[in-house]
């Protein structure tokens, strides 16, 4: 059996033992009700957003040709929140698929406009385009901020930017649907990512064009980007510390990768809201704080740690 | 960097001369103190004029601490694009305070005055910032890209210890720390004023006798240490002055992320590097953006409260364009 099949194996068992889990937490007496309603739906709003978050991740990070970047340190996040909070100026009432497809066109803006600006750093080094990422993600965030003071939205965009998953029931979370099946075409065209993540150059050598897959990459972001955003608001760092430990198990190439991506993610996820569910029973922490604090320091083990070398290549 | 050479008539090279340039800096902050102070003031003006003059005093002593303390953070760490809010600074003085009113609880608090409180508090963020700058700089000497990713990322993550500490609190604590979290010019704490305002001056006192010394390290370590400057002493004395003056404004107005950035950069292209020109400079320029800015957005366009947000905007704009232009350092 290969190594990456015993992970995946190793993976399925983690994500369904943290699933039977956080179905039997909750403040509820569990009855058939609570389980339908409430426990089943948010279980698998959690599995599906670790998935598609990670995924998402790992594919900005190969589009970027950077292991530091993913989607909320890049301006997508918060450029589908400046969207979202046009369309709320505009008319309040409208209906959450619109809103969905206006953050997805803000991330997809947002994306664009990122990888423009990441094209254009002069020095080729690979901590400073995330850094470069996160300034302009707070450009926009503090144009979303100043529209939002003048309108009294604060609290809506609160929301988007935190994520939390105890408003989750039945009929809420669906669209994430949207989100897990964009990761899967993300698996499905896993081989033309790799390739990409070799460069464009290499790319058109090996006779791929780069332009299509670039294009499909971002459109996958935005998707992701723009669902999570209103249904269950972004979770930070995820995208960027899971595809970087599967990478130092299974290495880069995406079809081997995608799925234990996939599962790690859901697993974090998964332990993530678990924890926050806990540590202060019968009070809910949001999940975003909780993997804010656990995630950073896995991020900083990651950069400053022993293998760190490595990183200071490209 | 060396000195321009002298061009064009003498007048105009009069008028490009540090000094000059820093007296019309002068000139401009007390126009615009001048305007803040006196503009659209209603009859009964005693009322006002106090709050105003309480506003600009904490503006000054804000503008003064940022301005400072990034040139200092940027000569220490030789570069242009580091302010101590991007290395998470702000961050940690917050979660020092969060943790402060987890720790002793309301009640005592209230009974406790802030000023004894703010004492332990800045001695506390002094001690980490010195640790995490020797950790970072002298012991790992990480490369200056990686340094600022990895205090943005202390910085999210300290962000997010501060919300999670604040869903512990009882809603009475939390009404206490609510005010820490957001930047606001206008709202200055009158039982810190004084207090900050001693330190930030003293701290800025304290540097006057290594300014040259600082103009050395600014060549660099080796070149610095050739020259007979006293290394270590010197970096530590300045970071001991960055972490006072950060913790003085973030008690006074809350996290400012780009601001010290804006204020530096515009220092060294009006006087040049040369600390005993650029500090001030950077002081005065905090000051005339802030009360300017404040004035231009309250009394003339109608926005009050939204001047952080715009300073934050402009400095991410100029950060990028550092970075964009190739002059980080």
């Amino acid at each position: 059996m290969s190594r990456a099949s015993v992970w995946t194996i190793a993976g399925v068992a983690l994500v369904a033992a943290l699933a039977v889990v956080s179905v039997l937490i909750g403040v509820a007496e569990l009855d058939g009700f609570v389980l339908v309603a409430s426990r089943i739906p948010r279980t698998v709003a959690l599995i599906l957003a670790g998935v598609a978050m990670a995924v998402t991740g790992l594919i900005m990070q190969l589009v970027t040709r950077n292991r530091f970047v993913e989607p909320s340190t890049t301006g997508a996040t918060d450029a589908a929140s400046l969207a979202l909070l046009a369309v709320l100026v505009v008319d309040p009432a409208m209906p959450i698929a619109v809103k969905a497809i206006a953050a997805v066109l803000g991330a997809l803006v947002g994306v664009v406009g990122f990888l423009g600006l990441a094209r254009r750093i002069p020095v080729r080094s690979s901590v400073l385009v995330p850094v470069v990422g996160l300034m302009y993600a707070g450009m926009i965030g503090a144009l979303t901020t100043f529209i939002a003071q003048r309108q009294d939205l604060l609290q809506e965009l609160l929301a988007w930017g935190v994520g939390d998953f105890s408003g989750i029931v039945r009929g809420r979370y669906e669209m994430l649907y949207l989100a897990a099946a964009a990761a899967l075409i993300a698996w499905i065209a896993a081989d033309r990512f790799t390739v990409i993540g070799l460069g464009e150059d290499a790319a058109r050598g090996l006779g791929l064009d780069p332009r299509l897959t670039l294009a499909l990459g971002v459109v996958i972001i935005a998707v992701v980007t723009g669902v999570m955003s209103v249904t269950t608001g972004i979770l930070p760092f995820l995208g960027l510390i899971v595809p970087n430990i599967v990478s130092r198990f299974v290495g880069d190439g995406m079809r081997r990768a995608v799925p234990i991506v996939a599962l790690l993610g859901a697993a974090v996820v998964l332990a993530c809201d678990i924890i926050g569910r806990l540590v202060r029973f019968p009070v809910e922490i949001p999940i975003s704080v909780v993997m804010g604090v656990l995630g950073g320091a896995v991020f900083l083990v990651i950069l400053l740690g022993p293998s760190s070398r490595r990183t200071e290549d490209a | 960097m060396p000195e321009r050479a002298p061009r064009a008539t003498p007048v105009r090279h009069a008028l490009s001369h540090p000094a000059a340039r820093i007296a019309m800096l002068g000139i401009a902050a007390a126009a615009a103190i001048a305007l803040f102070l006196l503009l659209d003031l209603p009859g009964r003006a005693d009322y006002a004029l106090g709050l105003r003059w309480r506003t600009v005093t904490g503006m000054l002593v804000v503008a003064i601490a940022v301005g400072a303390s990034t040139v200092l953070l940027q000569t220490v760490t030789a570069n242009r694009i580091l302010t101590p809010g991007i290395m998470g600074f702000d961050a940690i003085f917050m979660t020092i305070q969060v943790t402060g009113v987890l720790v002793i609880g309301p009640r005592l608090l209230l009974g406790t005055s802030p000023t004894v409180l703010w004492g332990i508090e800045l001695v506390l963020m002094a001690g980490i910032v010195v640790l995490l700058y020797w950790w970072l700089f002298i012991k790992r000497r990480l490369d200056l890209h990686l340094i600022v990713l990895v205090g943005l990322v202390i910085g999210t993550m300290l962000r997010a210890v501060t919300t999670f500490l604040q869903r512990l609190l009882d809603p009475d604590a939390f009404a206490v720390v609510q005010n820490l979290v957001f930047a606001s010019f206008t709202a200055i704490d009158r039982d810190l004023l004084l207090p900050t305002g001693v330190l930030v001056v003293a701290a800025g006192v304290s540097i006057v006798p290594i300014l040259r010394s600082l103009d050395a390290l600014a060549l660099g370590r080796s070149t610095a240490i050739g020259l007979g400057v006293a290394h270590r002493r010197v970096v530590m004395h300045a970071v001991v002055a960055i972490a006072v003056m950060v913790a003085a404004s973030t008690a006074l107005v809350g996290p400012v992320l780009f601001f010290g950035l804006l204020v530096a950069n515009a220092a060294y292209s009006l006087v040049g590097h040369r600390h005993a020109a650029s500090i001030p400079a950077a002081a005065l320029i905090g000051a005339i953006v802030l009360i300017g800015g404040q004035t231009v957005l309250a009394r003339g366009l109608g926005f009050a409260t939204e001047l952080p947000v715009v300073i934050e905007f402009l400095g991410g704009a100029l950060f990028i364009l550092l970075v964009l232009t190739g002059r980080t350092r």
